[in-house]
């Protein structure tokens, strides 16, 4: 088998698919800056997205991609009402730092 | 007989190689229409001086681009202020990649010879290689810290991510009629009778206009060149550009106008297929046979580049209010429209 | 093939994502998301998902992440500082991060059944055909409704950006002097 048709252990793709995930969750408990906070999770969902098609692939399911596609639309709105509230935010507090934010009332 | 992989390797490459030279030789020799065209519109010569007919002014222009002094500016943000041309010039030349310019399964083993990539999905890859040549021109105004670029570059953004929509809305009547995405399938579809079943005469007729006014806004050209008016933004998103980043944003311009005018003929003028269809009978010459086809894509992408110019010369440029008022009330609507009655012809028939 | 592909993508994945916590102005950030997003596109191009590569390019990177880069421009959101509060989730976090990828890891490298994926696999579910019209076939028949919602959902979120994100959300109305015409 020369080098051009080796196979990809599907386990490969899962353990990418955790170290995104882990890596969108450190991002989302170290960084300070409020958009930085919000792209971690949006890595979080992709790290997911990735998992769902790889199992789509091993069980030869569309089901998987269906449901990659609907998570797809929903951080695409998420993401539009999510920027959104933090452009209201710093038009209130004049600061995207995650630790200055951290008052209900100013 | 198929070929291996490496072989299909070593084909790929060198049709890129190949493309990539006639595309941009094709970017070249479009700046010299423009400015002959335009020149005849507004009744004077244009360049005449360099070569017959002025035909070598684009070498002696890329000559000088390259020999100009190369000013950066000390307060930009380095990083992107040199990848937003290389962006913006990469994004215009990679969507010629799925293009077919010339009849299928001409080649050896399982080879398109005039196709670099044949993908199920070609039609989408040249909408998502415009969603993502956006960042081309936001981080060009962003990093060049400058009023004047950074609203220019904010418009000419909005402007492109507002007439995506149509542009790809647009997209649907034609799939839909086809029911594929590939666009191998979508020009073979059209190659029966010639000019008859080419769909604009059948069906997408408002679809075609819409594409093309959309196409106009996307590429940034009159009349929604607001971005670029020199009289109200200094240039816009590359004023703070010169010599050869500038020439890449100002090639990735016409590179972008032949790929549109590439999809155009390909999804609504039949592509490589003549006119004339079946009444005249191929030629014998196995050459002659397979580059004919290529001749009548070529030409239609021609004509497609005048229409562009002559527009350009014409026409005078929108308000940006009137351009964001256009896309999003007039042309959205009716491209939605015109998928609604598309699809009531394809279930009803 | 497929396993330098998917060595080269998965190392562009990785990096773009370390390049995101390690980097402190917002917009290199998000400029790494995109290449972790691009990468990612083409593996699901390897996987056999044509579709969802494609929308990834356009939805995921041609339009998010557009919308994230204008944010970043507009607020002019500028370099992170480094404070009491960032050391401490350094210190504990980077440990229960560690921990949470050793679990998950763990469990993946014990399942068995897992198979292996070369480059010609395509996805062979309801009736055969391109990929798209797998996927299309059961997202127009069996799932119209949640398809359905879908739309309704993206049209909530236009209202509620559209309404958030206006000028004078929010301020009191009361800023403009009330003329007395008398």
């Amino acid at each position: 088998m020369n080098a051009f048709s080796r196979e990809v252990p599907l386990a490969w793709y899962l353990l990418l698919s955790a170290a995104l995930f882990t890596l969108g969750i450190a991002g989302f408990l170290f960084k300070r800056n409020l958009i930085t906070v919000f792209m971690s999770i949006e890595l979080m969902l992709n790290g997911v997205n990735l998992s769902f098609v790889t199992f789509a692939q091993q069980w030869h399911a569309v089901k998987g991609q269906i449901f990659v596609f609907f998570v797809m639309v929903v951080a695409a709105a998420e993401a539009a009402v999510g920027l959104a509230i933090i452009i209201a935010v710093f038009r209130a507090r004049a600061t995207l730092a995650v630790d200055r934010i951290d008052l209900m009332k100013l | 007989m198929h070929v291996t992989i490496f072989e299909f390797f070593l084909w790929s490459l060198l049709k890129v190689a190949v493309v990539t030279v006639v595309m941009l030789l094709g970017v070249a020799y479009t700046v010299l229409l423009e400015r002959k065209l335009v020149g005849r519109i507004q009744n004077r010569w244009g360049p005449s001086r360099v070569g017959p007919f002025g035909l070598l002014q684009p070498l002696v222009d890329g000559a000088k681009s390259f020999l100009k002094e190369d000013i950066i500016p000390t307060g930009v943000y380095r990083p992107l202020y040199l990848l937003a041309p290389i962006l913006a010039l990469g994004c215009a030349l990679m969507s010629i990649a799925v293009v077919p310019f010339g009849e299928p399964n001409v080649g050896p083993g399982g080879v398109h010879l005039f196709e670099i990539a044949d993908l199920n999905i070609g039609l989408l890859i040249i909408l998502g290689v415009t969603s993502v040549g956006v960042y081309g021109i936001a981080l060009a105004g962003w990093s060049s810290n400058n009023k004047y670029s950074l609203l220019g570059s904010l418009r000419s953004s909005a402007q492109l991510i507002s007439y995506e929509l149509a542009l790809g809305l647009s997209l649907v009547g034609v799939v839909l009629q086809t029911g594929s995405l590939n666009l191998r399938v979508i020009v073979e579809k059209q190659a029966e009778k010639g000019i008859v079943t080419w769909n604009i005469c059948g069906m997408q007729f408002v679809a075609f206009f819409i594409y093309l006014m959309a196409a106009y806004a996307e590429t940034n050209r009159s009349p929604f060149d607001l971005p670029e008016a020199e009289s109200e933004l200094t240039g816009g998103y590359h004023t703070e550009y010169s010599s050869m980043k500038f020439a890449m944003f100002f090639m990735a311009e016409y590179a972008n106008m032949i790929t549109v005018g590439c999809v155009a003929t390909l999804l609504f003028f039949g592509g490589w297929t003549s006119p004339l269809g079946d009444l005249i009978d191929p030629p014998q010459n196995i050459f002659v046979h397979a580059l004919f086809p290529i001749f009548w894509f070529v030409l239609k992408v021609f004509c497609f580049l005048f229409l562009y110019v002559w527009v350009r010369g014409t026409l005078p440029r929108f308000r940006y209010d009137q351009l964001m008022n256009f896309g999003w009330r007039i042309l959205m609507p009716l491209a939605i429209l015109n998928i609604l009655a598309t699809s009531l012809w394809v279930a009803y028939h | 093939m497929h396993l330098i592909l998917f060595v080269v993508f998965a190392g562009f994945c990785l990096a773009g994502a370390i390049n995101l916590l390690l980097q402190s102005h917002p917009i290199n950030s998000a400029l790494s998301l995109i290449v972790v997003m691009t990468s990612l596109a083409v593996l699901y191009l390897l996987l056999g998902a044509e579709f969802l590569a494609i929308a990834q390019v356009i939805v995921y990177a041609g339009a998010i992440m557009v919308l994230f880069t204008f944010v970043v421009m507009l607020l002019n959101a500028g370099r992170e500082e480094r404070t009491l509060g960032s050391r401490s989730a350094r210190n504990v976090g980077f440990p229960a991060a560690v921990a949470i990828l050793a679990i998950i890891a763990t469990i993946i490298l014990k399942a068995q059944g897992l198979g292996t994926a070369q480059l010609s696999d395509g996805l062979t579910d309801v009736k055969g055909g391109t990929n798209i019209e797998v996927l299309s076939t059961v997202l127009f028949t069996r799932l119209l409704l949640p398809f359905e919602v879908t739309s309704v959902l993206i049209l909530i979120a236009i209202l509620g950006a559209v309404a958030l994100a206006r000028h004078g959300a929010g301020e009191p109305s009361a800023s403009e002097p009330k003329v007395d015409n008398q």
